[in-house]
């Protein structure tokens, strides 16, 4: 039994069934992922184990507590970002935080801390309208855990963020995560769940599609590693000629080649002495997650 | 209690820094009140008229004895008289020839036109009657029914202070369900360990605090800038101001909650608040207005407000004629906030 527990969640709005039966269990201390397309079921799906949006049919546990109807017990344990924004207008980072430190009674002092944690100290006295995008969601983040919960949910949390940002954004995440926190998130970014999360849940459609660890789930893809190497080293021909290629891509100055034995088709490119520029990309949590909900493209 | 005055305090910051919305709050209305109560008073009944060549009954003795009503200046020519008439610098020119008098005026200001014929009427009159060398039999003065000193003010500010008020108030609620809404500040605040009671406390204190400021302001400045007279029961523009913020409240909470976006919500407060102003008489008096106008404004909160506070703060009525007033206001915001609570939503989409 898991520090959350969902069973049989089915949501529908009008004939759209956003969340279709949905099972899950997460561990103490685990940092969850439920990936998917936009439109999946995601937010629907963690605002109902965060109790803001109750289920047709099914049962949540958080905690060993159900989270609705709303109980004090409970949301003095989670902390939960739903958006960058879900900020007082016009207040500066510090009184912001400060604010919501009040609301669960806490001091300034703590506020204060938890500006320091997520490196927001400098920016105390700026209004958050003028906070950049990842200072916006650390303050945001740092509003969710002022009051040191078990549990914490954040709902694309890296949504409009620069490579910059993301990466220090994760580091803050994974340091949450290794004081012992519970971390369930939302991503539609694979590399964001490969990189952060124990165990992802694949969703599309309203449904979990595959839940694993990151690594299973792209081992049990069995896709072919995608070698590439400089194209005036080897003719598309001769690529074609070495045993264990499956395909042969000519793309922009390079060959790709897919091959299900890689270490064979490595040892014959460095016999040929080809090896020039080259680049070998196994199968990432992209792959599983095109192959489980397909390449049309959705708004 | 610590939590209440914590929202408050954030709600509170949240208005002082908006230079918008304090501009549309508080200057914006005393424009309006500079423009009503100051300007306007210039524009005083007097009328100027140009005496063409020599009219003997335009005597300096009647000058000074129409001086509150009439100022004179000289010309020789009548051509040049004429064309000052025509232009506006004056309501008309006055040249006599042999027994007539020849007032000659232009259409395009018939108020005053009528005055100028009103005053110079009664000028011939009397010097027919005075050639005449008997006494006259009877005489007609005229007396305004309010104290002499009592200025226009007095009638514009009460009625600018409920637009300032209905403003503030509309816009307040309408503005924070709407951004709270979209932010997800409203769903943040569920999952945090406060009752939604609070939250919506602190709002209306807000919103009282700030119309109390708006009232302090507006009197306050009525009184030191324009000669402001307030009558014995003024203070009951207090109770009746914090029950209308309360129906405004309701009727942004309305607003907000239909609108989606900030710039729908500006868009529809402004449709409901403005001619609600106009047709409860905050900037112009509805006495002379078509009957079915003023059954319009029986409906609406603010004619209400106008009207409770214009009876209590300058028409020197007692405070309990404000009392139905205020019972008014409440019920219309008990009424207008089940409404709303019936299209609330927590969320965007």
């Amino acid at each position: 039994m898991g520090i959350i527990s969902v069973q049989g969640i089915r949501k529908t709005y009008g004939d759209l069934c956003a969340v279709d039966g949905v099972d899950l269990d997460v561990a103490d201390a685990e940092f969850f992922g439920i990936l998917g397309p936009n439109g999946a079921g995601k937010t629907t799906l963690l605002e109902i184990i965060e109790g803001l949006r109750i289920p047709d049919s099914g049962s949540v546990s958080v905690l060993g507590m159900s989270p609705w109807p709303r109980s004090e017990a409970l949301t003095r344990r989670i902390g939960v970002q739903l958006q960058a924004s879900s900020f007082f207008e016009r207040l500066t980072a510090r009184e912001q935080l400060r604010t919501f430190a009040a609301l669960y009674d806490l001091s300034n002092a703590r506020a204060d801390e938890m500006l320091d944690v997520v490196g927001l100290t400098d920016k105390a006295n700026t209004r958050t309208e003028k906070l950049s995008g990842g200072q916006a969601q650390r303050l945001s983040i740092a509003c969710s855990l002022v009051h040191d919960p078990d549990v914490v949910f954040l709902d694309e949390p890296t949504g409009a963020l620069d490579p910059q940002a993301r990466r220090n954004l994760w580091d803050l995440l994974r340091e949450i995560n290794k004081g012992g926190k519970t971390v369930v998130l939302t991503t539609h970014y694979m590399d964001e769940a490969e990189a952060l999360c124990d165990r992802v849940a694949i969703m599309d459609h309203g449904k979990v599609l595959k839940l694993d660890a990151p690594v299973n789930l792209v081992r049990d893809l069995d896709a072919p590693t995608r070698i590439s190497v400089e194209r005036r080293v080897l003719s598309p021909d001769q690529a074609a000629a070495v045993a264990g290629v499956d395909s042969v891509d000519d793309q922009a100055g390079s060959l790709v080649l897919q091959t299900k034995q890689p270490a064979h088709v490595l040892a014959a490119l460095a016999n040929a002495n080809a090896l020039d520029g080259l680049q070998v990309r196994g199968a990432t949590l992209e792959d599983v997650f095109l192959s489980l909900t397909g390449r049309e493209y959705r708004a | 209690m610590k939590k209440l005055l914590t929202l408050s305090r954030a709600l509170f910051l949240g208005f002082v820094r908006d230079r918008g919305s304090l501009f549309f709050a508080i200057f914006f209305p005393l424009m309006f009140l500079v423009l009503f109560g100051g300007v306007f008073n210039f524009g005083s009944s007097k009328v100027a008229v140009v005496e063409v060549g020599e009219v003997p009954i335009l005597s300096a003795q009647v000058e000074k004895q129409y001086h509150d009503a009439l100022t004179l200046k000289h010309y020789t020519d009548l051509g040049k008289a004429l064309d000052a008439v025509r232009k506006g610098d004056y309501v008309a020119a006055v040249e006599q020839r042999g027994g007539t008098i020849v007032a000659h005026y232009t259409k395009t200001d018939a108020v005053r036109a009528g005055t100028a014929q009103g005053i110079l009427g009664s000028i011939v009159g009397e010097q027919n009657q005075r050639a005449t060398g008997s006494p006259p039999k009877y005489q007609l003065t005229f007396s305004a029914v309010e104290d002499k000193s009592l200025k226009q003010i007095q009638y514009v500010l009460p009625g600018l202070l409920g637009w300032a008020v209905a403003t503030s108030g509309t816009f307040g609620a309408a503005m924070s369900l709407v951004l709270w809404r979209r932010s997800k500040l409203l769903r943040r605040l569920q999952l945090a360990p406060v009752p939604t009671g609070i939250v919506v406390t602190a709002r209306v204190l807000v919103s009282l605090g700030i119309a109390l400021i708006q009232t302090a302001i507006f009197i306050g400045l009525g009184k030191l800038a324009f000669g402001l007279k307030l009558t014995a029961d003024w203070w009951m523009a207090i109770p009746i101001v914090v029950a209308a913020t309360l129906a405004f409240l309701s009727i942004g909470l309305l607003a907000g909650a239909i609108a989606k976006t900030e710039e729908a919500t500006v868009a529809l407060v402004n449709v409901i608040v403005l001619p609600m102003a106009f047709l409860s008489g905050s900037f112009i008096p509805l006495d002379s207005a078509p009957s079915w106008i003023r059954t319009i404004s029986t409906v609406l909160p603010l004619t209400h407000a106008n009207n409770g506070m214009l009876d209590t703060m300058v028409r020197g009525e007692s405070w309990t004629v404000g009392l139905p007033q205020i019972g008014i206001l409440l019920g219309f915001a008990v009424v207008i906030t089940a409404i709303a609570t019936r299209f609330f939503q927590w969320d965007a989409n």
